[in-house]
C-alpha cells in the first residue's frame, strides 16, 4: 500500500512540474500522451476486461472531436462544456455498434467497429457541410474557446495556450483514470470479468452478456470521445487528417503494450505511441523520422508481447489470483 | 441496358476480389477460429512481392505464380511462429497477434517500399471487348475469371481431396482431433491457403487501386462485409457474398446518387452491421456449428 501511495505520489510530482521544466513542444508532446492515455483507458476497459475487440477507437476519437469542434464553431458553446457531450455522443456510437455485434458470439465487434474506422474519414469528406470536409474546422479564436486562444488565467496565473491544454487535459486524464479503477472495482467490473472468463458461468449468475458486452463498448466508446474532444480543444482544430483511419489501430496496439491492457500500463502505452518514432530512429539505417520502421517495431511489439508475456501478468489475473487465495 | 450489364461486370469483378480475401478470411476462421485482422496487410505485402519481382524483368504470369508460392509458405511460418504457440491461450490472444502482425507488415511495407503509391500493371489491358452490343472491359473480364477460378480450385480442394476433408473437419477441432487428424498441421495449410487467396486477391486489385501500404483497408472491409454475409463459416457463402456485394455496392453507387465513391465503405458497413443483426448466420441461412 505504501509502495503504491509512493509511486502515486512520485507520479503527481511529475505531472505537475513536467510543464515548468520542459519546453514548449514537450510539453505539447505530453499533452498528447495524456489524449492518448484516457482513449488507451478506454481500451483497458473493453480488451482487458470483456475480452472483446475494437478497431474504431479512433473513429470514436473522431466523432468526439467533430462534436466539440461543431457545437463551438457553430453553437456557441464554451469548449469545456462540450467535453461531456461529446463523451455521450461517442459513448451512444459506441452502444449503437455494440448491439450489432453482440448477437454473434466471438469477434464480430472486431469486424464492426473496423468498419467504422474505415468508413468515417469517407463520411467526413461526403458530409462536408457539416464537418468542414478536407478543410476540417478551425477553433483558434473563435468566441467558444476559453481564452480566445491568447492564453489563460487560473488562480491569478497567466498560462499560455500551451499549459492551459496541457492541465485541462491531465486534470481530465487524472479524473478518467480514478472513474475507470472505480467502474473496473464495481459490480460492473466483476460482470465484465465474468462475462469474458467463462459466458455460461456468467449466465448462470444472473449476469447479461449483453448488457455486460455493450456497457462495455459505450464505457470505452464514451472514454475515447472524451480524449477526441480534448485533442480538438488542445490543438484548436480537427480535421480529416487528426483522426486517420490507421489510428485505431495504432490505439490498440499501445493498450496491448501497456502490460497486455491493464490499467496501470495505460501510460506506458501512452508514451510508447508519443515517442516511438523517436526511438526508431535510433535503429541502424533509419535516418528521418518515417513513419515504416516505428510502425514496424510497434506491431513487433504488440506480437512479442501477447506471445511472450507470462499469462500471471495478464490483466484480470491478478483478480483471479485474489480470488483463489480467499477460497483456499 | 448496355450501362447495366457493364455496371454488373465489374460489380463482378470487385466481387470476386472481395471473395477471395473473404475466403480467405473464412478459412482461417474455421482453421484456427481466429479472425485475422492482418489479412489486408499480408495480401497487400504479397502484391508488392509480385511488383518487385515485376520489376526485376519477371513476366506477369511466372511473378504471379511465384508470389502466390511464397505467400502460401508465409501462411505456414506465421502460424507455425504466431499461432501455433497460443493454441492453449484464449483467442483473443490469437486475434491481438493479427492486429500486430497488421501494423508490423504495414510498417515493413512502407519500409521498404515507401508510402507513395506507385501503378501495378497488370496483366489485362482496359481495352473493351464487345459482345452482343455491350462493350466489357478485359481488365474486369479477367479480374473476375482469376479470382472466381481461385475460388472454384479452393473449392474442388475442399470437397473433392483427403486433405480437404481435414480442412472441413477441424471446423471441431476436438472431435477431429479424436478422429485422427492432425488439427495443428490442417490449420498450417489454412493458414497457408489464405495466404495464397490473400495474394490473388492483392495482386487482382492492385492495378486498378493503385499500389501503397494501405490499399487494401477498404477491400478488407468489403471482404469481412462479405464473409459476414455468408455467415462467416461458410467458404460458398464468402465468394457468393463477396460477388454480391460488389454488384450491390456498383450499383447502388451508379443508381443512387446519394451514394456515390465516398460512401461506399459506409454502405459496406452499413451491410455488414445489418447482417449481423438480422441474419448473424449469413443470407445462406443455416445454423452454424458453434466453435468450441
Amino acid at each position: 500500500m505504501r509502495f503504491k501511495a509512493s509511486v502515486f505520489g512520485l507520479a503527481a510530482v511529475l505531472l505537475v512540474a513536467a510543464p515548468v521544466a520542459l519546453s514548449q513542444f514537450r510539453t505539447e508532446q505530453l499533452t498528447e500522451v495524456g489524449v492518448t492515455f484516457i482513449a488507451i483507458l478506454g481500451l483497458d476497459v473493453l480488451v482487458g476486461h470483456a475480452g472483446q475487440i475494437s478497431l474504431g477507437h479512433g473513429a470514436f476519437m473522431a466523432v468526439g472531436g467533430y462534436t466539440t469542434a461543431i457545437l463551438m464553431a457553430d453553437h456557441g458553446v464554451r469548449d469545456l462544456w462540450t467535453i461531456p457531450v461529446a463523451a455521450a455522443v461517442a459513448g451512444a456510437v459506441g452502444l449503437v455498434a455494440g448491439v450489432t455485434a453482440v448477437r454473434l458470439s466471438g469477434f464480430s465487434l472486431a469486424l464492426v467497429t473496423f468498419g467504422l474506422a474505415v468508413a468515417f474519414p469517407a463520411l467526413v469528406l461526403r458530409f462536408d457541410h457539416f464537418t468542414g470536409g478536407a478543410a476540417g474546422i478551425e477553433l483558434a479564436g473563435k468566441p467558444a474557446q476559453t481564452g480566445h486562444g491568447a492564453g489563460v488565467v487560473v488562480l491569478g496565473r497567466h498560462l499560455s495556450n500551451g499549459d492551459w491544454g496541457y492541465g485541462l487535459t491531465w486534470t481530465v486524464a487524472v479524473a478518467c483514470f480514478l472513474l475507470v479503477r472505480w467502474l473496473l472495482s464495481s459490480r460492473f467490473g466483476r460482470a465484465l470479468r465474468a462475462v469474458r472468463d467463462d459466458e455460461r458461468a456468467a449466465a448462470t449468475s444472473g449476469i447479461s452478456r449483453a448488457v455486460a458486452k455493450v456497457g462495455a463498448l459505450g464505457v470505452s466508446a464514451a472514454l475515447a470521445g472524451t480524449a477526441g474532444s480534448l485533442l480538438a480543444i488542445d490543438t484548436a482544430q480537427v480535421g480529416p487528417g487528426t483522426f486517420s483511419a490507421e489510428l485505431s489501430l495504432y490505439l490498440l496496439a499501445g493498450a496491448v503494450v501497456g502490460f497486455f491492457c491493464s490499467v496501470r500500463g495505460a501510460i506506458v502505452g501512452a508514451l510508447l505511441l508519443q515517442f516511438l518514432p523517436d526511438l526508431a530512429r535510433l535503429l541502424p539505417h533509419v535516418g528521418s523520422r518515417e513513419a515504416g520502421p516505428a510502425t514496424f517495431v510497434l506491431g513487433l511489439a504488440v506480437v512479442l508481447v501477447t506471445l511472450l508475456l507470462p499469462p500471471a501478468l495478464r490483466a484480470g489475473t491478478a483478480f483471479a489470483r485474489r480470488a483463489e487465495a480467499r477460497t483456499e | 441496358m448496355t450501362a447495366l450489364v457493364q455496371h454488373v461486370a465489374s460489380g463482378v469483378a470487385s466481387g470476386g476480389i472481395y471473395g477471395s480475401l473473404a475466403l480467405a478470411i473464412v478459412l482461417i476462421y474455421r482453421a484456427t477460429g481466429v479472425i485475422n485482422l492482418a489479412q489486408g496487410e499480408l495480401a497487400t505485402l504479397s502484391a508488392f512481392g509480385c511488383w518487385t519481382l515485376v520489376d526485376h524483368g519477371w513476366a506477369f504470369w511466372p511473378a504471379f505464380g511465384a508470389t502466390l508460392a511464397l505467400s502460401f509458405g508465409g501462411g505456414v511460418a506465421l502460424h507455425a511462429l504466431l499461432l501455433q504457440p497460443l493454441r492453449n491461450s484464449p483467442l483473443l490472444r490469437s486475434v491481438l497477434v493479427t492486429a500486430g502482425l497488421a501494423l508490423a507488415v504495414n510498417g515493413l511495407d512502407t519500409w521498404i517500399w515507401g508510402g507513395a503509391s506507385r501503378s501495378f500493371h497488370g496483366p489485362f489491358s482496359a481495352s473493351a471487348v464487345t459482345a452482343g452490343g455491350v462493350a466489357l472491359s478485359k481488365q474486369d473480364l479477367g479480374v473476375a475469371g482469376v479470382s472466381l477460378a481461385a475460388a472454384l480450385v479452393t473449392g474442388l480442394l475442399l470437397v473433392r481431396t483427403k486433405l480437404g476433408l481435414g480442412l472441413r473437419a477441424v471446423v471441431s477441432p476436438v472431435e477431429a482431433r479424436f478422429a485422427g487428424v492432425r488439427v495443428g498441421a490442417l490449420a498450417a495449410v489454412g493458414w497457408g491457403l489464405a495466404a495464397a487467396l490473400g495474394a490473388v486477391a492483392g495482386m487482382l486489385a492492385a492495378p486498378s487501386l493503385q499500389l501503397d501500404p494501405n490499399m487494401m483497408q477498404r477491400v478488407l472491409l468489403y471482404a469481412f462485409a462479405a464473409a459476414a454475409l455468408g455467415g462467416l463459416l461458410s467458404p460458398v457463402g464468402a465468394v457468393v457474398g463477396g460477388i454480391v456485394l460488389g454488384v450491390f455496392l456498383d450499383l447502388a453507387g451508379a443508381y443512387v446518387h446519394r451514394i456515390g465513391g465516398e460512401l461506399r465503405p459506409a454502405t459496406a458497413l452499413a451491410v455488414l452491421a445489418g447482417v449481423l443483426l438480422l441474419r448473424p448466420n449469413g443470407l445462406l441461412g443455416g445454423t452454424a456449428p458453434e466453435r468450441a
